[in-house]
């Protein structure tokens, strides 16, 4: 039975939910754009306050648990979604569409990214699962006469349902083998069991199918610059962090909490995945020349560096995780940002030639741009190079020097594509000024001043968290417990 | 705290040089230069004020040391210390970061804000790697450096800007990268060995490994400033990069970033790893003896008169490898006036090729001939620093050469032999430069003015420094002495006698009292496996405040390190050569016995 306390330890997940119905209600009754963003706003800071309220370390029911690194990870993504609604009002506004819809199915997305993130049952998982997929397929194609959103919406439909298919079956297998769903219950059975049964290795590896489908690692990773360029720069912007952070909180939690890493096989199976996708995510961005799909690629080695702390097993890996999870939200938010400060009503500024002599017409924002691609370049300074480096600790702890040496290679790949934007941003010197009048469209980041701000603040964080990262450390330590 | 002021005078200076620059782009090159200039009082100012305290037979090197918090989770403090080393290093840095900016004053006029920005923190960068003594902080001003470097070169740059930006960035860092898995390796091996967690410089000093893995770990750091250098293999950058940059930008990479890495192999390679740096010394001195002479070659095949100076770059740093591995104190001080003479040297011809290029647009030197008629001034300036680069005696180059080979002919005769071939080598290549465009035939009409005052004032400097330091190089060489009087070398029995902190162990007292006194030889050492090894000779320190001891034997098989008997002493195994072991005993303080 579900008592008072237990409510309240789910508070966080109770008001983002309650928040989509009101929101629904609210445009039953009339139809406010405004209104929808403010109460989408308040809605989440108010979810975020809750988590201090909430106890860690306490299973609320069988199918939840409630510790540390699940709050840790709620509230990183309570942020990110507050983050891109603010990013979202005037791009939807300079659109002339209706949009207060947008906001029930971005809150139904956190609802379900946040659930996720505390699940310790494969029924819960799967249905977070599902209530952000769903809504993310109606949220890629919401502007439905952009180019390619529909197209983009089905595209993902499609391959989210059979990656789903695939880990559905994954779970009956494993299932079959324990008799378990709930990850304590498939733990303590594969312990008591020493002899590792076909079926439940079978089992996770179609698990792993639909998590790494999910999270866009190699070879699951084919969606990804579609959808990514097809999606407007906010929902991109939201499927990169929100979308991908949750599934990768819940695969640590599978497969700390079940062992599954303990198995030779399977670690060698994720190592291989590690590799290829920070090898081949670095790769296919080289000669990419729209914006989105680089930062596609670049999302997907991303992913890669951090399933390096993930194939660390241990305590300095979650932690090493959590502070690269943090540190690429902020990168990936940022780097969207600009590009829909650099959109008008008639598209996004996707095109890296875009931003040709963007530091001599908008020296600011081109600084902001700057630090964000060294931070995902890993740059010391910024934030992307701690957070490497705590990857690179995590690898060294647990003597995984193949994958360090894998990510340090890769990185250098990446680098030569961050750079080439960079480049570009500082070249063009006296070409730009007659060229640029004739663009009578006012950008969006011109008009929005949440935008500005937004960008400010992330670009002051990417530099406080690469000069001194003791706050956010300590942050994470405090709170990071239950995981490992 | 002058360390610290000394970065952020550079660093405020940069900011306000960005603000300032679009209004006015006047005033902002004043404020780099007298942000450069204030640096460079401060540090000569307190040179001087400590060179008389400076012994010469002493070991006590360093002169400031400040440490405050930084990072407290990975153990990363903001430690910095300066020593004779660093602070000539400085020195230098300052010296030529003042003239970089005083070159650019007329050559860079686009976005000069941004440029003195990036000088001056490229400047700050590399006084943080003079001076930091954490290895995360020192790594952090590794790669600060390279931002600036990369955005001067891009921006600034000649006709190939791009390519070359690129592949300087991407060389550096990816080498760069492997430095930081070796400084992470070095932390956790020091942190499981001692449960201490630290990046600092002195804690990590005196790590032990096991197998392989100190050699591995030196390949790491190795190979990051072997790239920085550039040393033959990693060299594809060097042309590209050096003759795209702008002047300002090669007088820094040229004369200041080569030298970060001289300063990186003398400060952290030897002293972390004494005996992996002893088994490949043969291997990096034939490296710099090749690229003594491949250098030499490739720079007399150029017609790009900055491709010339950027090759015989790199033949000069091969000197500085022969120098840094031969182990010998005279090869140590002929390192270190290298370091300085060639940051001079080859400044000064890189200016000179700025100048020329400014004049003419070209630095094709086949379309130049017979200058000096119409520019004399910088005829004869030119000749001197093209005497100095092939080593004429009364020039700094000289004396550093000199001492270089000299040390290096103790270590290994033929090898020293074959990079003297090097100086005559130089003297072609050399020569060339002042055959070709001063003097030869006329290719074409050009209008030529000689040196402004503005560039003699800085080529005036620059004369004064190398002829300073070829007929009085003492204070150098007093100044970095107590350095040197640190740095492992070759002859030295117990070299490894600085890695061991005295509070850990004490000493060889087993051995006496086992009966063995100083020096005495044969026995068996009992290992907790109870398999016996034959001990040659077993060494005791002859000095009694740090009692320690060394035995000799011949045996490969022994896993490092060793608990002896029932003691819980340790013993440590030093490779002499490629066969021979040198074992070191260390007892615990706590515990006695072992030895029979």
């Amino acid at each position: 039975m579900i008592k008072a306390s237990d409510l309240c330890l789910l508070l966080p997940q109770i008001i983002v939910a309650v928040a989509a119905i009101i929101v629904m209600l609210s445009i039953a009754i009339k139809r406010s754009h405004l209104f929808s963003y403010i109460f989408t706003l308040v809605a989440l800071a108010i979810a975020f306050i809750s988590i201090y309220y909430v106890p860690a370390e306490t299973s609320a029911t069988s199918l939840f648990v409630i510790d540390g690194f699940g709050l840790f990870i709620t509230g990183l993504i309570i942020c990110a979604a507050f983050i891109v609604t603010l990013m979202s009002y005037h791009y939807l506004k300079v659109q002339e569409i209706k949009s207060e819809e947008y906001y029930i199915l971005l809150l139904l997305a956190t609802l379900g990214s946040v659930t996720m993130v505390i699940s310790s049952h494969f029924i819960s998982f799967f249905l977070s699962l599902e209530v952000l997929s769903v809504s993310l397929f109606a949220l890629i194609a919401y502007l439905k006469r952009k180019d390619f959103a529909i197209e983009s919406g089905i595209k993902y439909l499609v391959l989210a349902a059979v990656s789903t298919s695939f880990l559905l079956f994954g779970v009956a297998l494993i299932y079959a083998e324990t008799g378990h769903m709930d990850l304590a219950g498939i733990s303590a059975a594969t312990t008591a069991n020493t002899s590792e049964g076909f079926l439940l290795v079978a089992g996770l590896a179609l698990v792993i199918v639909g998590i790494g489908f999910k999270m866009a690692l190699v070879p699951f990773h084919l969606w990804t610059p579609d959808i990514y360029s097809g999606a407007s720069a906010p929902v991109s912007a939201f499927v990169a962090t929100v979308s991908k952070g949750a599934t990768f909180a819940f695969l640590l939690r599978l497969f700390y909490g079940i062992g599954g890493l303990k198995n030779e096989s399977t670690w060698l199976s994720f190592a291989v995945i590690a590799a290829a996708s920070m090898l081949i995510g670095n790769w296919l961005a080289l000669r990419q020349q729209n914006i989105k799909r680089l930062l596609a690629y670049s999302s997907i080695s991303h992913l890669g560096y951090m399933m390096v702390a993930f194939l660390a097993m241990n305590q300095t890996g979650v932690n090493a995780a959590a502070f690269y999870l943090v540190v690429y939200f902020v990168s990936m938010l940022a780097a969207f940002g600009t590009v829909i400060y650099l959109s008008d009503k008639n598209g996004e500024a996707i095109n890296v030639e875009d931003y040709r002599g963007l530091f001599w017409r908008k020296p600011l924002l081109a600084a902001v741009f700057t630090v964000v691609l060294l931070s995902l370049a890993g740059i010391p300074l910024t934030a992307g190079f701690l957070g490497k480096f705590y990857l690179l600790t995590a690898g060294a702890s647990a003597g995984i020097w193949t994958m360090m040496i894998i990510l340090v290679v890769s990185s250098a790949i990446g680098l030569f594509y961050y750079l080439r934007v960079v480049a570009i941003m500082f070249s063009g010197k006296k070409e730009i000024a007659p060229e640029a009048a004739p663009t009578p469209l006012t950008l969006i980041g011109e008009s929005s001043f949440p935008l500005k701000l937004i960008l400010g603040v992330l670009f002051i964080l990417l530099l406080w968290f690469g000069i001194y990262p003791s706050s956010l450390l300590s942050v994470l330590q405090q709170m990071i417990s239950g995981i490992f | 705290m002058i360390l610290v002021y000394l970065i952020i005078i550079l660093m405020f200076g940069g900011l306000l040089t960005w603000i300032v620059g679009k209004r006015n782009p006047l005033a902002c090159r004043w404020i780099s230069l007298l942000a450069v200039l204030t640096d460079l009082v401060i540090i000569v100012a307190y040179w001087i004020s400590i060179y008389d305290k400076v012994e010469i037979t002493s070991k006590q090197s360093w002169l400031v040391d400040i440490q405050t918090q930084w990072i407290p989770q990975f153990g990363v403090t903001f430690h910095f210390a300066m020593d004779g080393l660093s602070l000539l290093m400085t020195v230098l840095t300052l010296f030529l970061g003042a003239l970089a900016v005083i070159v650019s004053w007329k050559e860079i006029n686009e976005r000069v804000g941004f440029f003195h920005f990036n000088m001056l923190w490229l400047l700050a960068g590399i006084l943080g790697v003079f001076l930091s003594v954490d290895m995360l902080l020192f790594y952090f001003f590794w790669e600060v450096m390279l931002v600036p470097m990369y955005f001067i070169l891009a921006i600034w740059g000649h006709e190939n800007r791009k390519y070359a930006g690129m592949k300087f960035f991407l060389f550096t860092q990816l080498s760069g990268l492997l430095m930081l898995i070796a400084i992470i390796g070095l932390y956790f091996i020091h942190g499981n060995n001692t449960g201490q967690y630290t990046f600092d410089y002195f804690a990590l000093i005196g790590t032990s490994f096991s197998g392989t893995t100190g050699f591995w770990l030196m390949c790491g750091f190795l190979i990051a400033f072997l790239v920085k250098l550039p040393a033959l293999p990693f060299h594809s950058w060097l042309p590209d990069a050096y003759t795209q940059s702008p002047t300002g930008g090669s007088v820094i990479l040229a004369g200041l970033m080569s030298k970060t890495a001289a300063y990186g192999i003398l400060r952290f390679v030897l002293p972390f790893f004494p005996d992996a740096s002893q088994v490949i010394a043969p291997v990096i001195i034939i490296i710099g003896i090749a690229g003594i002479l491949y250098g030499a070659k490739l720079a007399y095949a150029q017609t790009d008169l900055k491709r010339m100076i950027a090759f015989s770059s790199l033949s000069h740093m091969g000197f500085i490898l022969v120098g840094i591995f031969s182990f010998q104190a005279l090869a140590y001080q002929g390192t270190v006036i290298e370091m300085i003479a060639h940051g001079i040297s080859i400044s000064a011809l890189f200016i000179v090729a700025g100048a020329i290029n400014a004049r003419t647009g070209s630095r094709d030197m086949n379309q130049m001939g017979r200058f000096w008629e119409q520019i004399p001034k910088m005829g004869g300036i030119t000749l001197i620093f093209v005497l100095a680069t092939l080593g004429l005696p009364g020039l700094g180059n000289f004396i550093a050469e000199f001492l270089i080979l000299a040390g290096a002919f103790q270590t290994n005769m033929v090898l020293a032999i074959i990079a003297t071939l090097g100086l005559v080598a130089s003297m072609i290549y050399a020569l060339v430069i002042l055959q070709k465009i001063f003097q030869g035939e006329r290719k074409k009409e050009w209008t030529l003015s000689d040196f402004s005052a503005r560039e003699l004032t800085v080529m005036g400097s620059l004369i004064i420094a190398i002829v300073w330091l070829g007929i009085y190089p003492q204070p150098v060489i007093k100044t970095v002495q107590p350095v040197i009087n640190n740095m492992k070398m070759q002859d030295d029995a117990f070299y490894y006698e600085n890695r061991y902190q005295p509070e850990n162990y004490n000493s060889s007292e087993v051995i006496s009292q086992s009966g063995i006194d100083e020096y005495a030889s044969g026995g068996n050492i009992i290992f907790n496996q109870s398999s016996a090894l034959p001990v040659k000779e077993i060494y005791t320190e002859p000095s009694a405040a740090t009692k320690r001891g060394a035995i000799l034997f011949h045996s490969t098989e022994t896993p490092y390190p060793v608990t002896v008997g029932s003691d819980g002493g340790l013993i440590e195994m030093h490779p002499t050569n490629m066969f021979n072991y040198q074992l070191v005993y260390h007892s615990s303080s706590s515990k006695k016995g072992g030895v029979k």
